[in-house]
């Protein structure tokens, strides 16, 4: 093919041109670029700069270690101790599912725990760090550590976890902890940033929640350099936490520990109160679980176990429960009369085993009736008829005043969950909340702790160690913080007349000591350990008109839901008062049988600061309390060895 | 043109073909190898290995290549364009049936020694076999509908099986370089107005597509779409490479954090920080200035490559050497407008200092057929 230049001439010209021209575009795009360059590097520089920073510089919180709680001769109630945890990065682990697949065969993983770890890992980055197992053994953990090569994006992790090493006696008490829920976290304005680290572990009931203020401390920081997968390259700089404040509490581990074993199987609960200081020595509530369970998580299985027990073992029945007081209340009507100056000593009442009052029957629990009851006698029978009487004499408003000095019907500042008020009725409380007017038959209920009138176990012991003292004794859980000696609750005079206090207590004397008392069976013969109580049966149903036509149902006869509460309140040494003492055994049956004798050893056993001798006992009783003493000490908590609490 | 119009007497012969080769071009070309081999020392944390050594022994092998190639005629190029063109288009095919599929895409065919990329290799040949299209077509016809339909049917074909691999970068190159050389070549600029609004036409149709039974592209082609168009929607995601390549390149500033002293490469924010996205790391480390001098360092072997082309006394050389500036040209305009989140992320490395060797010896091999018309140009 032959072309003529001419025409080679224009296509290489045309060539040229367009050669000129698409370079020139080329050079105008450079441009472009240049300028684009320029725009992000020079100008926009400080912005980028500082998003580089926060890429590289990750601010990491850490965990202050938990401020640790002891009894008040120094025992570990709370501690924190390492636990190993494993954490999964999804995104250095590649595929997920073969890598924890793998790690299930080295060491045992619960589907539960996978399960949630899965739900973490959808909603988080894959380059966020996920918690896969908690709880681990050093075994578990070496194994790991080992197998690293196989296991890609897996880490061991060392934390800490709060152990229990009491066990089920200060589960009431101390609580729990466990890790923060978007629940606690919705509960909260403005939350401390430390609870956003992954499993940290908050106060959840008990003395936990109610001082996690003190208990928590403050979160240190580091500031580390970390690439792209959140791997921390090396650490910056570190600022310490604060750890948290250590606890000492007023409570006994020891006596705690009787108290909680001899209630037993029971529902039942035991508070201790220290008479010179307010101090609550022992504050037991049966039955109890095991802490260390709701740390780790606790199944659902166990879950419901403890909450379909019909004996609550989730309630802490020391401040929480509230009963009517039965008749440990009668010592609160008579002293109003006896302040009001309408009966002395001497003046008798006729008891024929009823009182008619406004066209209704009242009967006493003596269906014989008492016959000739004075003030002493009593408390010492527990006549109804006498107090009755006295009640309607008195005026429900005079006996309301003072058992709200007692301190029934007010609230006790505890750092414990749920703390209950009570309630000690008067005409206005009756008005404001029923709308309905004070009846005369009301007043005669609550003149023998029944219809309106609630008391908590623990109010009941303020009320017997205020009796035993005059004091306006008040409860105190905290015995120290960090070392610092919190106020006594010893209290001031009540401005009481001291020989209405003896009368009183003479009573209560006779209850215990007397023969015929009712606390007689239960008595300490131990001298200069002899105490002062008084029983209580509270009925927990109304009796029927056709129950009453067939007469007295024995309670035992009764489904056990339906049987009368047992109450008990002491104070000893009658002399020099030192413990009050009330226990309460939910659907006991008669106070003087079957909470009597519980207060009578929880009371020998806190005078002696360990096992009394059984010469402290009534003849009769000894070997069988020796036995009991035996039982007992087998089934006691060996909380000096507590159970290895990893995971088996 | 055939050869036999070249006067043979007056292209230099011999050693003394050395003479000739374009020497500012191949000390660009070495320098801007240069920078790579920097940055591949900086983004593997001051070391050789694992990637500025092979990176060296390729580049040396290249530029053996180069040598070789611009010491053959240009003639025997033109003469074997049809061939290399052939061998090129069945490679793509036997990677097609018997390739080996890498980073989600079937790229590769192994031949023993190397692995082989066809598609790199297409993207030199097939401007050549234009080229030679254009030589031999008489230049009045190149207009003519007939005479465009067959070139068209060139650039096409391997297109579409690159595309198939799926390599959208290597496709949009292939198709933007073919379409240059043939503007170069003089065809009608209504052709080009067609393709353009045809290329409009074609992209809302692929936004239409989506979600429906037909649509065009992968879910992942679109999802890179998506966060170009707005990288803040996912930044951990998939907006994370731009919005990371972003940070990197302006933390950069006027000069730089200081070689080697780059903290987001060297954290591995940075994805493909070796590869496609080196450019961050240079712009890290050596700020706006370090930038600008490897764009200058590009733009001046363009101009070499253009001056080579203006010189040459035959289409093809012409042809050839303004095709391989335009490749060249778009490689690294494409890859500096992705990092600069000007482009959707598409897998263009940035030439000659990308850790790669296919793209590396096809590159300085294309840049010897420029070398070969510079020698062989009649003086």
């Amino acid at each position: 093919m032959k072309r003529t230049p001419k025409d080679l001439e224009g296509a290489h010209r045309k060539l040229s041109r367009r050669a000129l021209l698409l370079g020139g575009l080329q050079l105008g795009f450079a441009g472009g670029l240049a300028a684009r360059m320029r725009y992000l590097q020079v100008d926009q520089a400080d912005q980028f700069r500082l998003l580089a920073e926060e890429n590289r510089i990750n601010i990491r919180l850490l965990a202050p270690a938990r401020g640790e709680v002891f009894d008040r001769n120094g025992k570990t109630l709370a501690h924190n101790s390492p636990s190993y945890r494993i954490i999964i990065v999804p995104e250095d682990a590649g595929d997920v599912e073969a890598v924890i697949a793998r790690l299930s065969k080295l060491i045992h993983l619960p589907a539960e725990d996978i399960e949630r770890a899965r739900t973490e890992m959808r909603r988080s980055p894959p380059f966020l760090p996920i918690t896969l197992a908690d709880q681990l053994t050093w075994e578990d953990i070496s194994k790991v550590a080992v197998n690293a090569p196989a296991l890609p994006g897996i880490t061991p992790e060392v934390g800490l976890t709060r152990i229990y090493p009491q066990q089920s006696d200060f589960a009431h008490v101390v609580g729990y902890v466990g890790p923060v829920s978007d629940y606690d976290l919705s509960k909260l304005d403005s939350p401390d940033p430390v609870l956003r680290i992954p499993r940290f572990q908050i106060g959840k009931v008990g003395f936990e929640a109610k001082r996690e203020d003190v208990l928590r401390g403050t979160a240190g920081a580091k500031r580390v350099e970390v690439n792209a997968t959140g791997r921390v390259m090396r650490e910056l700089d570190r600022k310490e936490g604060q750890a948290g404040a250590d606890m000492q509490l007023a409570v006994d581990a020891g006596l705690q520990n009787y108290a909680q074993a001899r209630l037993g199987a029971e529902s039942a609960a035991v508070v201790v109160v220290d008479c010179d200081t307010g101090d609550l020595r022992a504050i037991a509530s049966a039955p109890s679980f095991d802490p260390n369970l709701f740390v780790r998580g606790i199944s659902v299985a166990d879950y419901s176990l403890l909450t379909e027990d019909p004996y609550r073992p989730l309630a802490n029945k020391t401040v929480q429960g509230t009963y009517p007081p039965g008749s440990t209340f009668k010592m609160v009507v008579s002293l109003a009369a006896l302040e009001e100056g309408l009966i002395g000593p001497e003046d008798t009442v006729w008891c024929p085993g009823y009182l008619e009052v406004s066209g209704r029957r009242f009967h006493c629990w003596k269906r014989a009736g008492h016959g000739h009851v004075d003030l002493n006698t009593s408390l010492k029978q527990s006549c109804d008829v006498y107090y009755y009487d006295l009640a309607i004499k008195v005026g429900i408003d005079k006996i309301s005043a003072m058992a709200n000095r007692m301190g029934l019907g007010v609230r006790h500042d505890l750092p414990m969950s749920a703390v209950a008020s009570g309630l000690a009725p008067d005409r206005d409380w009756k008005a404001r909340v029923r709308g309905q007017d004070w009846l005369v038959g009301d007043t005669v209920n609550a003149s023998i702790g029944q219809g309106f009138m609630l008391a908590s176990p623990m109010q009941l012991a303020v009320m017997t160690a205020r009796l035993a003292t005059g004091r306006s004794v008040t409860p105190r859980l905290v015995k120290s913080i960090d070392g610092v000696e919190q106020p006594s609750g010893a209290g001031t005079s009540m401005g009481l007349n001291e020989n209405n206090l003896r009368m009183i207590r003479r009573g209560m004397y006779s209850v215990s000591n007397d023969r015929r008392g009712t606390g007689y069976r239960s008595r300490i013969i131990a001298e200069g350990m002899r105490m002062g109580g008084k029983s209580g049966t509270s009925q927990v149903r109304n009796i029927t008109a056709a129950e009453r036509a067939a007469g007295v149902i024995r309670n035992k006869d009764l489904p056990w839901e339906r049987r009368d509460h047992a109450l008990y309140v002491c104070f000893a040494p009658f002399d020099k008062p030192k413990y009050a003492i009330s226990v309460i055994v939910e659907h006991g049956g008669g106070g003087s049988t079957a909470a009597a004798p519980i207060a009578r050893d929880v009371m020998l056993q806190a005078l002696y600061d360990g096992t009394p001798p059984l010469s402290a006992y009534p003849k009769g009783d000894r070997s069988r309390i020796k036995a009991q003493q035996e039982r007992l000490e087998r089934e006691r908590i060996k909380s000096d060895h507590p159970q290895d609490s990893d995971r088996a | 043109m055939s050869y036999l119009e070249y006067n043979a007497k007056a292209t230099p012969s011999g050693f003394r073909k050395i003479l000739y080769l374009n020497w500012p071009l191949t000390l660009l070309l070495a320098s801007v190898a240069g920078v790579g081999f920097l940055m591949l020392y900086s983004v593997a944390g001051g070391s050789f290995s694992p990637w500025a050594e092979p990176q060296f022994k390729r580049f040396l092998l290249g530029m053996g290549v180069m040598l070789v190639v611009g010491m053959v005629p240009i003639w025997f190029w033109r003469n074997i364009s049809v061939l290399a063109y052939l061998i090129s288009v069945a490679l793509l095919l036997a990677v097609e049936f018997f390739g080996t599929v890498g980073m989600g895409a079937q790229r590769w065919i192994d031949i023993g020694f190397m692995r082989l990329q066809p598609s790199e290799l297409m993207k030199i040949t097939s401007v050549m076999l234009l080229a030679a299209y254009y030589d031999w077509l008489p230049p009045e016809r190149s207009s003519r509908p007939i005479w465009v339909l067959l070139p068209l049917l060139m650039i096409l074909f391997p297109t579409l099986l690159v595309l198939r691999q799926p390599d959208l970068g290597t496709s949009i190159l292939l198709m933007a370089a073919g379409g240059g050389v043939m503007f170069l070549a003089g065809v009608h600029w209504a052709y080009f107005a067609a393709v353009i609004g045809a290329a409009v036409g074609l992209v809302s149709a692929v936004f239409q597509s989506r979600g429906t039974d037909w649509q065009l592209l992968k879910d992942y082609q679109y999802r890179r779409i998506d966060t170009f168009l707005d990288p803040s929607q996912d930044p951990l995601g998939a907006g994370y490479h731009i919005t990371q390549s972003k940070i990197a390149l302006g933390s950069g500033g006027w000069s730089g954090r200081g070689y080697m002293q780059g903290t987001q490469s060297r954290l591995n924010f940075l994805p493909e920080k070796h590869t496609d996205f080196i450019f961050t790391t240079l712009a890290e480390e050596f700020g706006f200035i370090g930038g600008l001098t490897l764009l200058s360092l590009y733009m001046l072997i363009i101009v070499f490559c253009v001056a080579t082309a203006l010189a040459a006394k035959d289409r093809f050389s012409s042809l050839v050497s303004l095709g391989v500036a335009i490749t060249f040209f778009l490689f690294f305009a494409v890859n500096m407008s992705m990092v600069m989140g000007l482009a959707p992320v598409v897998g263009v490395p940035l030439p000659l200092v990308s850790y790669g060797g296919s793209a590396m010896l096809v590159l300085l091999a294309a840049f010897g057929l420029v070398q070969s018309a510079n020698v062989h140009r009649p003086r």
